[in-house]
């Protein structure tokens, strides 16, 4: 199963439409609660991030019998230092986000700590490429 | 405690959810910072916070969150009580301060996650 979502960076009023997709969806499936939440999770973490961050984004989500994939990309500034901003706590994020209850350097170590497995691509000026796998138990 | 108890309790007025009122809760967490709120491996709390806006609903949505306390006399909207009644959720609303609510809470036997 495929399923694509677009995100305008800056709209927070859409942000998280994506993963409140994916998650009725995974539910219909019968998923494990816990790995729904896991899934859905790191999927706003990084719906989030395009939002607070990009100009514009693509979700493309793909259902297999035992894992989905979950790829983020998104046109937009890049990210200078995947190592840094991989460390809690470290955020470049607009006082505005702020005020949308983000931006305080979680999302990305949270997006680790939510997946199997977790590739970052990210090219300065272009934008960034978030692969995520689940697998179902 | 039932979220009727905690109702009681914060003086709240019942936005959202009034047929859940009976529905149990284990434990509270109090935060403005939805990231945080993010990090719970938790689900059966209440989520209790000053941070008014659709992404408060979205993230309770994600984390499984299944009642939620808006503090400090704040409103939620339209969109918002739409938002969290197509989820399921029941939506308190305080006149209390956040540090007011907790300790309200904390004290009637709500516990904490950490």
């Amino acid at each position: 199963m495929k399923l694509t979502y677009n995100i305008q960076g800056g709209d927070f009023t859409h942000a998280g439409h994506p993963s409140s997709e994916v998650k009725k969806v995974l539910k219909q499936l019968g998923i494990e609660g816990k790995t729904i939440k896991n899934i859905v999770i790191a999927l706003y973490e990084a719906e989030v991030n395009v939002v607070a961050h990009a100009w514009k984004g693509v979700v493309d989500v793909e259902i297999d019998e035992n894992k989905i994939t979950v790829l983020v990309n998104d046109e937009g500034p890049g990210i200078p230092d995947i190592d840094l901003a991989m460390q809690a706590g470290y955020s470049t994020a607009s006082d505005k986000v702020r005020e949308m209850g983000f931006g305080a350097g979680m999302g990305l170590p949270n997006i680790k700590k939510n997946t199997d497995e977790l590739l970052i691509e990210t090219e300065i000026g272009k934008g960034t490429k978030v692969k995520m796998v689940n697998y179902f138990s | 405690m039932k979220l009727r108890e905690i109702a009681a309790i914060l003086d709240a007025t019942i936005s959202c959810g009034a047929e859940r009122l009976d529905n149990e809760v284990e434990m509270g967490y109090s935060s403005d910072l939805m990231s945080d709120v993010l990090t719970l491996d938790t689900d059966n709390l209440v989520l209790i916070t000053g941070l008014v806006n659709l992404q408060a609903i979205r993230t309770a949505e994600m984390a499984d969150i299944r009642a939620v306390v808006f503090v400090r006399n704040k409103k939620a909207t339209e969109q918002m009580l739409e938002l969290a009644q197509e989820n399921g959720m029941c939506i308190l609303e305080s006149p209390y301060s956040l540090f007011k609510s907790s300790g309200l809470l904390f004290q009637a036997g709500l516990k904490p996650i950490y």
